[in-house]
């Protein structure tokens, strides 16, 4: 039997010391899906996609993803990686290499690809987030839509399958956030299975498959958009929204 | 409501640059501020002219022994002729053309690394370079006759054993660093103890274990060399100072670099050497150009354990009988040596921090 989930959580918990972080999540992810996590600061959802490519550690329960289970393993991690893709809150682009160079990095050194080839990559991906002219530039010269947008495209040069997005724009001046959730939706309708904590809900709306409001480390609700923002049915994700849409 | 018209730019006020406005504003600013500047000409006033008249005007440059020095001022003459022992100690004269050749093949081997792209032949052109300089001073090989290295010395050992020092304890220290950052608590816990262990002993300690403690744990018949075993000592006992500046230096990267490392599938080692490392040296520069620097000045402790710099052979030679009581001229010629050394290491820095800086461009 083929089982078409990319990602498939079970009964995942975690601690940090005493304190449960993640109590009991069970969630499958298509391939091809997006989805998008929402909830209120220290919910978990940034831990929840931090272990899906391993930055976190967890106590129990099991993640498996494109058939690699995340467990302690440098080969199986080092998979993992090649096929789960993070962007940043703070972006966390080299300062010490010129934009180029940090999209080259990892197709140079992990994947061993030839100079040239990963030079032509790395344009391809820049050219599509708009910033090819930039590519000689070093990170601090650029601006936070500018440096995000190149971390997305840093994230593509290994061709993933999955990427996860860690608030992307929460770091963003408001005139920035367009340009980078205008890159995110392309990559939506791509095809590309997507994870992304996020709290715009414009984005939400246009393009998850499914929406997941998460809070003191539980899933407390999870449905299709519309029916997520229409039909709240926990009293939780009702104060939520009404917080958060009220300007 | 109220629309503003879009103004221009405009030059600042002109009264705000210049030689006379900066004058007036650093060194006359303030009634203390005049009192300390004038103190300052007058104390620079006391020292300089006396000294000039004394090291050039009244010098004498000219002649071969003691006699010739006639003036009053500083008798150059023995710094003169005592200048080879200054600079290579009591190697053969016979042999001083193998230091020289070494020298030469230094800025041959500087440019070569100027001119080399690839890193990994300028990495070749570096190493094979050590390997000649040592076959051409030691000797023993290709018909040279060996020269022992108790007959090294002056500023050519003092040289020897900063590079040595500085080129090996550098990656030691790198290790040990990542050490102390990583995770694994047996590792940690060595390194910790390690850098803890060497800070807490001077140098000159350290010298005289290796030198005197050292060969008690091996049987009488290995012997090592002195200053091999002075050389071992100092690199573990700088390799200590490394790993702390550089401990400094990975403090101040972000988590975040770490996790986008990770993220993008980088091993640990390329972590830390591509991503992690060239940052926490940025930060580490002016702090281990310090420790090298101070390093320099060390050498001269190893005069105790019987090896001579070229502090140690000021002394032996105004000790000759000939060439009594010139001191004064031996340490102002050493002074003005480590000087120039010092001071070339700390442009070096400086010129190296603009190069790793790639906040603004």
């Amino acid at each position: 039997m083929k089982n078409n989930n990319i990602i498939e959580i079970k009964e995942l918990n975690k601690w940090y010391g005493d304190f449960h972080v993640l109590k009991d999540i069970n969630l499958s992810v298509k391939t091809g899906e997006i989805i998008v996590i929402c909830g209120p600061s220290g919910s978990g959802k940034s831990t929840l996609i931090r272990c899906i490519n391993y930055l976190e550690q967890f106590q129990k329960g099991s993640i498996v993803v494109d058939g690699i289970e995340v467990i302690d393993d440098i080969k199986k991690i080092k998979a993992l990686r090649e096929d789960v893709a993070m962007v940043f809150q703070h972006f966390n682009l080299f300062p010490h290499l010129s934009i180029l160079d940090n999209l080259t990095l990892s197709p140079i050194w992990v994947k061993k690809q030839p100079e040239k080839e990963a030079i032509a990559i790395a344009m391809k991906f820049l050219e599509r987030v708009g910033i090819a002219e930039q590519a000689n530039k070093y990170p601090n010269q650029l601006s936070g839509g500018q440096q995000q947008r190149v971390a997305i495209a840093r994230s593509l040069c290994k061709n993933p399958n999955i990427m996860l997005f860690d608030e992307p724009t929460s770091a963003l001046d408001p005139e920035m956030v367009a340009e980078v959730l205008n890159v995110m939706v392309e990559l939506a309708n791509e095809g590309r299975t997507m994870i992304c904590v996020t709290h715009e809900m414009g984005f939400a709306k246009k393009v998850a498959n499914r929406v997941i409001f998460m809070d003191e480390g539980q899933i407390v609700e999870e449905n299709t958009p519309k029916e997520f923002f229409e039909n709240p049915e926990s009293k939780r994700l009702q104060q939520f929204l009404e917080q958060i849409l009220s300007h | 409501m109220a629309i503003y018209k879009e103004k221009d730019s405009q030059k600042a006020p002109i009264e705000t640059k210049g030689v006379v406005f900066w004058v007036k504003n650093n060194l006359f600013s303030t009634p203390l501020d005049i009192v300390m500047t004038l103190m300052g000409i007058s104390i620079l006033l006391l020292i300089i002219p006396p000294f000039i008249q004394w090291a050039y005007i009244d010098a004498n440059f000219i002649g071969e022994t003691r006699e010739d020095c006639t003036n009053d001022g500083a008798c150059w003459v023995f710094v003169k002729m005592k200048m080879d022992l200054f600079m290579y100690g009591f190697y053969p004269k016979a042999e001083l053309w193998r230091l020289q050749s070494a020298l030469l093949l230094f800025i041959v081997m500087i440019t070569s690394l100027k001119l080399l792209k690839s890193t990994k032949l300028k990495f070749a052109s570096f190493s094979l370079y050590f390997i000649i300089a040592f076959v051409l001073i030691h000797g023993g090989m290709f018909g040279l006759e060996i020269v022992n290295t108790d007959k090294w010395g002056g500023l050519m050992l003092t040289i020897i054993i900063a590079a040595v020092g500085i080129i090996f304890s550098f990656p030691i220290g790198v290790v040990i660093a990542f050490g102390r950052a990583s995770n694994l608590p047996v590792i940690k816990s060595i390194c910790v103890t390690y850098v803890e262990f060497i800070r807490g002993v001077p140098l000159i300690t350290i010298l005289f274990m290796s030198s005197v403690i050292l060969p008690l744990f091996f049987p009488e018949s290995i012997t090592f060399d002195k200053l091999f075993r002075a050389l071992i000592g100092i690199t573990l006992f700088q390799a200590a100072y490394v790993a702390e500046t550089i401990r400094g230096g990975l403090q101040s990267i972000p988590a975040g670099q770490y996790e986008a490392a990770d993220a993008i599938g980088l091993s640990y080692w390329q972590k830390m050497l591509l991503v992690i490392l060239p940052q926490a040296l940025k930060v580490a520069i002016p702090n281990l150009v310090g420790i090298f620097i101070s390093l320099f000045q060390d050498t001269t402790l190893i005069l105790i354990i019987g090896l001579f710099d070229i502090l140690a052979m000021v002394r032996i030679t105004s000790a000759d009988s000939n060439w009594l009581g010139l001191e004064t001229e031996g340490y102002v010629f050493v002074t003005f040596v480590f000087w120039v050394f010092c001071y070339g290491m700390s442009k070096y820095s400086s010129r190296l921090e603009k190069q790793f800086d790639t906040n603004l461009k």
